[in-house]
C-alpha cells in the first residue's frame, strides 16, 4: 500500500479487505471508500472521460465526484456508474473500469482526444446531414457505440428494494458539525427528528479535516454528539442516507442504502429504502462542494481538490501523492499544504492567485517550509496518466515548472443549495463569498445552516446549527434547550473570485465527466448560445452522472465573464431531483411485475384452477378465459364446446367481477333517473331493467342493469371495467352536483359471488339450486328476488346476456366456492359446462350486446341503437350535451351486424369498413369492426361494427380492409342480432 | 454560415475562432406585420415557415425566457405519426414527412432517428384497437406492423417476457417513427428564421394585448408595446393565462408531466418502446441515458414539477416492463406545463378576437408536432383560412361536437 | 402533497383523483341556453396561474368529494372542505 500513512486515519487497520480493480487484486481496510483503497494502492488513473476519453483520476472523496466511475459486482449484480467515492469498501469487492476499451491503460478512442479540434462544443449539429440514409446507418450507429459509460447486465435486477414512510417535526439534512448541532437541540427538546447523511460516517467535513471542537479532535465530537443521538429515543439517524428531493407539504425523498457496504449480503433485506419522509421544518445542512478552476491539464490524474486531499489524508490515512503543489484562491488551500506537511508529505509551493503576499494567519509555518508564490497562475501540467510538473507563471510573465506528482486545487466553496430550489427558488450569488446560496423565497419550512448556507468557518457551522434548530423549534411551539456552541475554528472566508487561467494554451476542463472546456465555453458564447440554458444544452456543461456539482458554477462564471454580465445577472440552470442519482428500482420497490397491481380474485378462482381454466386480466381480476378440457389443443376448441353447450343446454359463469353498488336512500330511484338516461323511478320492486349511462359530454359511459330490491333500495350493476369509474361517478352527482338528494351508497362488488347460469336448462338447475318457486310465472324475465341458495340467504335475477333462458345467483363471496361447486353438483345430469370471457363474447355477440369494444367512449347511445333508451321527459347527465349538432350527425358509424360475403371468410376487428367502389384511403373510411368472433351456432364468422347507415343499411356489401393483415373482403351489412331477434329464448 | 463537415474542419483549422452567432440579438421595433408569442418549438417553427412558405418576415417571435425554453426544451424527444381519426393523422403524418427532410431544409443537424415506435398490446381488445389504429395509419399510407409476441420478442428481446400480469401479446410497429434532438429543433428554426429576417426577442414578456373594436393591433411586453396586424400564440403550457389577457376562456387545462433520464449506459435500448398495462414510454438517447416517462401528475399546475407517487407509477411500469434498468440509477426528473384540451386534441384556429390566432391544446404530444404545427399555423396567420390538415383541430369543435378524442375519454383532460 | 381531509385528516395525495375546478355549477338542463351554458360547465374550466378551487375525491378513504383550495403555482394546499357540506352550508 505505497499511499498509506503509518498512523491515523478513522480506519480499522485491524481489517484488512481484498478487492480487485479491473482483475487485479488489492488491499485495504474497513473504513475505506473504493477511492481511498485505489489511492492507497497507488491506482490513480480510475476511468476515461466520456467525450475525449482523458485518462482520469479521482477529483472529490465524496458524491459529487465527476471522474473515478466504476461498474461494481458481477453478472445480474452489476452496477454501472458507481462513484468510488461513495463505495464503500468490502471484502471480496469486484470494480471494473468503465467507458474504455480494450482496457483503462489502452484506450482506442482516445484517439477523440487527438480530434478534439475538430469535435468541439456541438460539432455533431453542423454536419452527418449528407447524405440523409447515412444519419440512421452510419453515423448515428457510431456515435451510438460510443454513448453512455457503464453497461447495465441486461438481466432483470435481482435485489429487492422497500419504501418507508416517515414523519418528524423536524429533518436534519446532513450530519457534518451544523446537522449534527441541529440534531442534538432538537432531540434534547423532545422533537420527533431524523437526521439523514448520504455517507456511512457522521461528521461531514469534521472526518475529512484536522481540526478540533471543544479541544478534541472533531470527529471524537462528531462521533459522541452521533452517539447520543442515536440514543435517543425521538431522533432517528439514518447512515448512507441521501435526501434527494424536495417535494410538496413538506414531503422530502430519501434514499438509504442497506447493503451495497456489505460483502456477503444477508438474506431478504432489500438492497435500498426509498422513504417518503413528511416534516414539519427541515434543517438543511448538507455542507459545501469545493470548486476546481479550470487551467490547462487540469484534468490529468493527480490533479485533486485540496479538500479532497485533505479528506484522504486525515480519514483514509492516504498520501494522494508524494510531492504536492497546492494551487488555490482563498484560505482554504493553504490547510491542505499543512495537513500535508503534518503528515510528513513534501510541499513544493503553495500557489495562490490572490496578490498581495499575504500569508493567511496561522500558515506562517506552511510559509516556512515551502516556497509561495501569490498572484501567480498554473498555465499547464506535465503528464497524461498522471501529473509529473507543474508549470506555472508568475505576474511578471516568467515561467517556471515545478516537479510534482500532486497538485491540489482550491477555487473556493459552493454551497450544496440544489434541495433549497427543487421547488422553484432560484439560488442568489453573494458577492462577499463568491458563491450562490439559498434564495429568502425557498419555503418557509426550509431552514438552511452551515457551509450549505456560506457559513464556512467550523464555529459558524455549528452556531448556525443550533439556531437553525432554535428556530424550527419555535415554529413549532417548542423551548429550545439550554447548549452552548462548542469552540472550534473560525476563519474568516477570504476569497477572491479566479476561475480559469486566461493564458492556458491547452484545454481546461470545466465539466470533467463531459469533457467540457473554457474554450467550448467560448465557443457557446461566440455562437449566441449565452443563456445559462442555452450553454448547458449546446455543450453538455453539467449533464453528465454529477449533474456538474463541481463545473456548473464555473462555467456560468466563466460565461459571465465572456458576456460582461455579473454572475447574479447570468444566473443557474435549474436544479432537479434527485440531487444525488437513486436507483431506479428503488422508486418501483417491490410494486412491479407481478404486484404492479393487485391481482383479484374471484371466489370460485380455485375450482376454475382446477378446471384447468386459462385467465384473463380484466379491472385486475383474474376471470375464466376459457377452461382446456383434456385433449382440446387451442382455445377456440374449448370456447366453441362451452358457447355451443349454453345454446344446447346449459352454461355457468363466474359474473362476480361486474362492479355492484348498493344504493339506498329516499331519493335513490331520483338518483337513478338522473345518471340512468332511462327511468327508473317506475320500476316495480322485484325487478330489474338494463340502463344507460352517459358522460355529462353526452357519451356514453357505461351500461348494466339495476334491480329494485325495496322502495328505497337499488342495486346496481356495472361493466367490470368501469366499476371503479361508476362508484365515483355516482359519488359525485350525490356530492357535488346533487347534495341535496337523500340517497347513501356502498360497493359491494367484493361483497357478492354471483354466477350466471344459462341455457335452456338453466331453470332446472337453479330450481335445484334455491328454495323458492323458479316458475316462469314466479319468477319471470327480469324478475329479482331475495332467496335461499343451498340453505344461504342470497338473490336471484333472471338476467340474460347470452340471450338463452338464464339466471344469477348471488351469495355473499364467503360461500361463493361452494356454490359454484354445488352448482356444477346438481347440474351434473344436465351436463352443465363452465363457461369463459371467451364463449361469454360469442354469445353476446351472436346477441349483438355490446362491451367495451363498442362502449369505447367514442360512442354515443344512438351510435349504439340506443337512441330510444334516452328518455324524452326527463334530464339525465348527459343528455344536453348529447344533442350537439356532432353527435347526433346521421353520417355517424351507426352499430350493424357483419358476416362474410361468402359465407366463410374471417372477420378481424379493427378492420375499417370502406364503400365498394371507393378507393382505400382513411379519408373514405366508414367505420369499423368493433368485435368479431366465430359462431358455433351459426357456423360462421360473425362481427359487430360501426358504419356509416347501420343496420339500417342491412344487406349492403362494403369492404373489409384490414392493410395490416392484408386483407380485403366483401362483408354484408347484418342487424346486430344474429340470433332470436324477438327474444324469445330467454323469455321462455 | 452554411453548416458542413467542411465548415468544422476549416473553423477547427483556424482555432474555432470563426464561427458566427446562430441567431441575432435584436432591439424591438415598434411594429411587425406578425408578432408570435412564444419561442418554442412551435413559434419558432411558425416563424420560420411564414418567413420560408410566405416570404413574410417582417415578423418578431417574443420569448418571455430563452429560446426553446418552453416544453421543446424538457420533452422526451419522441416523433411519430401512429394516430388513429382521420382529423388527427394526416397532420401527424405531414410532420413526420417534414421532420425526415428538417435537417437538410434549415441545415442544422437535429439528429432525427427513425429508430422505430413500438406500442405494446397486452389484452385482445388491446390488440384489436392496436389493429384499428394500425389500420388508420396504412391507410394513409403512413407505415404500421402488427407483430404478434413472436414479433416482438424478435423486435425488442430486451423486453421481459416473464411477467405473467400483464405478458406482452404484442405490438404495432410504427418505423419510421423515432427520436429527435429537441433542442435542435427550437435552435435549427431560430437560425433559419433569423437568417431570413426574423427577429427573434427573448426575455420579452408578453404582459397583455392591445384590442381596439375586437381587433388585436399589438402587444405589451416588458420591452414595450409592439404594435402588430397579425398576433400568434403559440404558448403551450401558457395558454389560459395569455388567452385571459385577450380575454378570452378556452377549453384547456395545464398540467404538470414528469420526464427521467437514467445515467449514461451503454446503449440497450434501440429505439421507443410504450407499456400499454400501465403509462410507461421509454427510448435511450445518443449519449446513452434511458429517457423516460408516463402519466401526468393530475393535478393542475404551472409548478414544472411533479411529485413523488407519480415517480413511483411511472417506474412501477418501466420496472414490470423492463426489470434490468432496476440497477441503472436515476438522474434526473423534470416537469414540463402540458396544455390539456378537453379531448385530447389540438387547436390551431382563428379566435373570436380579430387579428389574433390561437395555436394550443398540445396536451403531451406537441413535440412530434413541431414542423406540421409551424407550417400550418404559418398557413392560417398567412392566409386566414386554416390548412386543410387542422381543419379538424377548431376552436369551436368543443360545442360542436365534433370532438378529437383519440382514446375517448372524453371532458376530462387529465386523462388523455 | 398532503391534503387536509376533513375527516381523515391529513392524507397523501395519492390516496385521491382529481376532477378540476369546482367552481362550476350544472346548469338547468331546461334553461333558455342550455346548450351554451353546459358547453361552458362541460369544457371551460377554471385554469388559474394561482389560487384554485379544485374537487379532490377521496377515493382510497373516506370517499367524499372534497373542495380543495391549492395554489397552482407553487402548489400549497390553503385547505379542504366537504363537498356536499359546503352546498349545504349555502342553502
Amino acid at each position: 500500500m505505497s499511499g498509506r500513512l503509518e498512523r491515523g486515519g478513522l480506519i480499522d487497520r485491524s481489517k484488512p479487505l481484498g478487492f480487485s480493480f479491473d482483475s487485479r487484486r488489492h488491499q485495504g481496510y474497513h473504513g475505506d471508500t473504493l477511492a481511498s483503497a485505489l489511492l492507497a494502492n497507488g491506482v490513480r488513473l480510475v476511468g476515461r472521460s466520456f467525450k475525449y476519453h482523458r485518462p482520469r483520476g479521482f477529483l472529490s472523496a465524496g458524491p459529487e465526484e465527476p471522474n473515478g466511475l466504476f461498474e461494481i459486482g458481477e453478472g445480474a449484480h452489476r452496477e454501472p456508474n458507481t462513484r468510488g467515492t461513495v463505495q464503500e469498501l468490502y471484502d471480496g469487492l469486484v470494480a471494473s473500469s468503465q467507458n474504455r476499451w480494450p482496457s483503462l491503460r489502452f484506450d482506442v478512442l482516445s484517439f477523440n482526444d487527438w480530434l478534439a479540434p475538430f469535435l468541439s462544443a456541438g460539432f455533431y449539429y453542423k454536419t452527418f446531414m449528407w447524405p440523409a440514409s447515412f444519419w440512421e446507418k452510419v453515423y448515428e450507429p457510431f456515435i451510438r457505440r460510443a454513448a453512455g459509460l457503464g453497461a447495465l447486465s441486461g438481466e432483470p435486477d435481482p435485489d429487492a428494494y422497500d419504501h418507508g414512510y416517515g414523519f418528524c417535526d423536524i429533518l436534519v439534512v446532513g450530519a457534518g458539525p451544523a446537522g449534527l448541532m441541529a440534531a442534538l437541540a432538537a432531540g434534547r427538546a423532545g422533537a420527533r427528528v431524523i437526521v439523514a447523511d448520504e455517507d456511512f460516517l457522521p461528521g461531514g467535513r469534521l472526518n475529512g479535516e484536522a481540526l478540533e471542537v471543544d479541544g478534541r479532535p472533531g470527529h471524537e465530537w462528531a462521533g459522541e454528539v452521533a452517539a447520543e443521538l442515536a440514543s435517543m429515543p425521538n431522533v432517528r439517524v439514518m447512515k448512507r442516507t441521501a435526501v434527494f428531493g424536495a417535494y410538496d407539504s413538506g414531503d422530502w425523498g430519501l434514499y438509504e442504502r442497506l447493503t451495497d457496504h456489505l460483502g456477503q449480503k444477508p438474506e431478504g433485506i432489500a438492497r435500498g429504502r426509498l422513504w417518503h419522509v413528511n416534516a414539519r421544518r427541515t434543517i438543511i445542512a448538507c455542507g459545501s462542494i469545493e470548486r476546481p478552476i479550470a487551467f490547462a491539464g487540469n484534468d490529468v490524474p493527480g490533479v485533486m481538490m485540496a479538500g479532497a486531499v485533505r479528506t484522504y489524508l486525515n480519514r483514509f490515512a492516504v498520501a494522494p501523492g508524494k510531492r504536492a503543489v497546492v494551487f488555490t484562491n482563498n484560505e482554504d488551500g493553504w490547510r491542505t499544504a499543512r495537513d500535508l506537511l503534518d503528515a510528513g508529505q513534501e510541499v513544493a509551493a503553495v500557489v495562490d492567485t490572490r496578490k498581495g503576499d499575504r500569508v493567511p494567519a496561522g500558515m506562517e509555518a506552511v510559509a516556512g517550509e515551502t516556497r509561495v508564490a501569490f498572484g501567480v497562475r498554473i498555465t499547464g501540467v506535465l503528464g497524461r496518466k498522471s501529473v509529473r510538473g507543474v508549470e506555472i507563471l508568475d505576474g511578471d510573465g516568467h515561467s517556471s515548472v515545478f516537479a510534482a506528482d500532486l497538485l491540489a486545487v482550491s477555487g473556493g466553496w459552493n454551497p450544496t443549495v440544489h434541495l433549497t430550489s427543487h421547488k422553484g427558488a432560484k439560488p442568489v450569488w453573494r458577492e462577499d463569498i463568491a458563491a450562490f446560496v439559498a434564495s429568502k423565497d425557498r419555503p418557509g419550512d426550509q431552514i438552511i445552516a452551515g457551509t450549505a448556507n456560506g457559513a464556512f468557518s467550523t464555529a459558524q457551522a455549528l452556531g448556525e446549527g443550533l439556531s437553525a434548530a432554535e428556530q424550527a423549534l419555535s415554529d413549532l411551539g417548542r423551548k429550545a434547550p439550554r447548549l452552548r456552541v462548542p469552540k472550534a475554528e473560525n476563519t474568516a472566508t477570504a476569497i477572491e473570485a479566479f476561475w480559469h487561467v486566461g493564458e492556458a494554451r491547452g484545454r481546461a476542463f470545466i465539466d470533467f465527466q463531459n469533457d467540457v472546456t473554457a474554450k467550448d465555453v467560448k465557443l457557446a458564447h461566440a455562437e449566441g448560445y449565452r443563456a445559462v440554458e442555452h450553454l448547458k444544452r449546446y455543450t453538455t456543461l453539467g449533464m453528465a452522472t454529477d449533474q456538474g456539482k463541481t463545473a456548473n458554477v464555473t462555467g456560468l462564471a466563466v460565461m459571465a465573464e465572456l458576456t460582461g454580465r455579473t454572475i447574479a445577472e447570468t444566473g443557474t440552470t435549474v436544479f432537479r431531483p434527485p440531487t444525488t442519482p437513486v436507483p431506479i428500482g428503488a422508486f418501483a420497490g417491490r410494486a412491479h411485475g407481478r404486484h404492479q397491481q393487485p391481482t383479484r380474485l374471484t371466489a370460485s378462482h380455485d375450482w376454475a384452477t382446477e378446471r384447468g381454466a386459462v385467465f384473463v386480466e380484466a379491472g385486475n381480476w383474474l376471470r375464466a378465459q376459457w377452461f382446456a378440457q383434456p385433449g382440446e389443443t387451442d382455445w377456440r376448441q374449448s370456447c366453441d364446446r362451452e358457447a355451443a353447450a349454453v345454446r344446447r343446454s346449459v352454461g355457468v359463469c363466474d359474473v362476480s367481477t361486474l362492479g355492484k353498488i348498493d344504493i339506498q336512500g329516499p331519493d335513490a330511484a331520483t338518483l337513478l333517473d338522473r345518471v340512468y338516461t332511462n327511468t327508473f323511478s317506475t320500476l316495480a320492486v322485484g325487478k330489474a331493467r338494463y340502463g344507460l349511462m352517459l358522460r355529462e359530454d353526452g357519451m356514453m359511459f357505461d351500461d348494466g342493469t339495476a334491480s329494485r330490491l325495496g322502495e328505497t333500495h337499488f342495486l346496481m350493476t356495472t361493466t367490470t371495467a368501469n366499476a371503479v369509474g361508476v362508484m365515483r361517478h355516482l359519488e359525485h352527482a350525490t356530492q357535488v352536483i346533487w347534495p341535496d338528494l337523500d340517497v347513501q351508497m356502498i360497493s359491494a362488488t367484493e361483497q357478492w359471488a354471483q354466477f350466471a347460469i344459462a341455457g335452456p336448462k338453466s331453470r332446472e338447475v337453479v330450481a335445484r339450486l334455491v328454495d323458492e318457486d323458479v316458475s316462469n310465472e314466479a319468477f319471470p324475465y327480469m324478475g329479482v328476488a331475495e332467496v335461499t341458495v343451498c340453505g344461504v340467504a342470497g338473490r336471484l335475477f333472471r338476467l340474460s346476456f347470452s340471450g338463452e333462458l338464464g339466471f344469477e345467483v348471488a351469495v355473499p363471496a364467503r360461500h361463493g366456492d361452494a356454490l359454484i361447486r354445488a352448482i356444477m353438483e346438481v347440474g351434473a345430469q344436465f351436463e352443465i359446462t363452465p363457461y369463459g370471457t371467451e364463449a361469454l363474447n360469442v354469445l353476446r355477440i351472436e346477441k349483438g350486446h355490446v362491451t367495451g369494444a363498442e362502449l369505447n367512449g367514442q360512442t354515443t347511445a344512438a351510435d349504439l341503437g340506443f337512441a330510444r333508451m334516452v328518455s324524452a321527459k326527463k334530464d339525465c347527465i348527459g343528455k344536453v350535451m348529447a344533442g350537439r349538432e356532432g353527435l347526433v350527425d346521421e353520417d355517424r358509424p351507426r352499430l350493424a351486424g357483419f358476416v362474410a360475403a361468402d359465407g366463410q371468410a374471417r372477420l378481424w376487428a379493427g378492420s375499417h369498413f370502406i364503400e365498394e367502389d371507393a378507393p382505400a384511403d382513411l379519408a373514405h373510411s366508414i367505420g369499423h369492426m368493433t368485435s368479431v368472433c366465430y359462431s358455433p351456432h351459426l357456423g360462421r364468422y360473425i362481427g359487430l361494427g360501426l358504419v356509416r347507415g347501420g343496420a339500417a343499411r342491412a344487406g349492403d356489401t362494403v369492404r373489409m380492409v384490414h392493410p395490416l393483415k392484408g386483407i380485403d373482403i366483401a362483408v354484408e351489412i347484418a342487424h346486430p342480432v344474429f340470433l332470436d331477434p324477438q327474444g324469445e329464448r330467454l323469455r321462455g | 454560415m452554411r453548416y458542413s463537415a467542411l465548415s468544422i474542419v476549416k473553423n477547427a483549422l483556424s482555432g474555432n475562432r470563426h464561427w458566427k452567432p446562430v441567431w441575432r440579438e435584436r432591439e424591438p421595433k415598434k411594429a411587425y406585420d406578425i408578432v408570435i408569442i412564444g419561442g418554442g418549438g412551435h413559434g419558432l417553427a411558425t416563424a420560420y415557415y411564414l418567413a420560408r412558405n410566405f416570404n413574410l418576415t417582417n415578423v418578431a417571435v417574443v420569448e418571455k425566457g430563452y429560446l426553446g425554453s418552453g416544453n421543446v426544451g424538457r420533452n422526451t424527444t419522441i416523433i411519430r405519426a401512429n394516430y388513429l381519426l382521420h382529423g388527427n393523422n394526416p397532420f401527424y403524418a405531414h410532420s413526420l414527412k417534414l421532420w425526415e427532410g428538417l435537417e437538410r431544409d434549415f441545415n442544422f443537424n437535429a439528429m432525427v432517428s427513425q429508430r422505430g415506435v413500438l406500442n405494446l398490446v397486452h389484452s385482445d381488445a388491446q390488440y384489436d384497437a392496436a389493429a384499428r389504429r394500425g389500420n388508420s395509419m396504412r391507410l394513409l399510407g403512413v407505415d404500421a406492423e402488427l407483430l404478434d409476441r413472436r414479433g416482438v420478442q424478435k423486435y425488442a428481446p430486451y423486453l421481459n417476457f416473464d411477467q405473467e400480469r400483464f405478458p406482452i401479446q404484442g405490438g404495432l410497429l410504427h418505423r419510421r417513427g423515432g427520436n429527435v434532438r429537441h433542442d435542435a429543433v427550437a435552435w435549427g428554426y431560430a437560425r433559419g428564421a433569423d437568417a431570413r429576417g426574423v427577429d427573434l426577442l427573448q426575455n420579452t414578456e408578453v404582459t397583455g394585448f392591445k384590442i381596439s373594436r375586437g381587433r388585436v393591433t399589438g402587444v405589451e411586453t416588458s420591452r414595450g408595446l409592439i404594435r402588430a396586424k397579425k398576433v400568434g400564440m403559440a404558448v403551450a403550457g401558457s395558454t389560459s393565462r395569455v388567452a385571459a389577457m385577450a380575454g378570452m376562456r378556452l377549453p384547456i387545462e395545464s398540467h404538470v408531466l414528469q420526464a427521467f433520464v437514467s445515467e449514461g449506459l451503454k446503449p440497450i435500448v434501440p429505439g421507443v418502446v410504450t407499456f400499454g398495462a400501465g403509462h410507461f414510454y421509454l427510448s435511450q438517447s445518443d449519449k446513452g441515458g434511458l429517457v423516460f416517462g408516463g402519466d401526468l401528475d393530475m393535478y393542475n399546475s404551472y409548478a414544472q414539477r411533479g411529485n413523488l407517487p407519480t415517480v413511483e407509477h411511472v417506474i412501477e411500469a418501466g420496472m414490470t416492463l423492463m426489470p434490468s434498468i432496476g440497477r441503472a440509477r436515476l438522474l434526473r426528473s423534470w416537469g414540463g406545463v402540458m396544455d390539456m384540451s378537453m379531448d385530447g386534441s389540438p387547436i390551431i384556429d382563428l379566435t373570436p378576437v380579430k387579428g389574433l390566432y390561437l395555436n394550443a391544446g398540445w396536451c403531451y404530444g406537441g413535440f412530434k408536432a413541431t414542423p406540421a404545427s409551424g407550417w400550418c399555423f404559418a398557413h392560417l396567420l398567412a392566409t386566414d383560412e386554416p390548412h386543410q390538415l387542422t381543419r379538424a383541430m377548431g376552436l369551436d369543435r368543443f360545442e360542436r361536437g365534433h370532438l378529437l378524442d383519440e382514446t375517448g375519454r372524453g371532458a376530462q383532460p387529465n386523462l388523455h | 402533497m398532503r391534503i387536509p381531509c376533513p375527516l381523515c385528516g391529513e392524507r397523501d395525495s395519492k390516496e385521491f383523483s382529481i376532477l378540476g375546478d369546482a367552481t362550476v355549477k350544472r346548469p338547468d338542463p331546461d334553461g333558455p341556453d342550455a346548450a351554451g351554458e353546459f358547453f361552458d360547465y362541460v369544457y371551460l374550466r377554471d385554469n388559474p396561474a394561482g389560487t384554485h378551487c379544485e374537487l379532490w375525491f377521496h377515493e382510497a378513504g373516506c370517499r367524499q368529494w372534497l373542495v380543495v383550495t391549492r395554489n397552482t403555482l407553487t402548489h400549497e394546499v390553503a385547505g379542504a372542505e366537504l363537498s356536499a357540506g359546503r352546498k349545504a352550508k349555502k342553502r
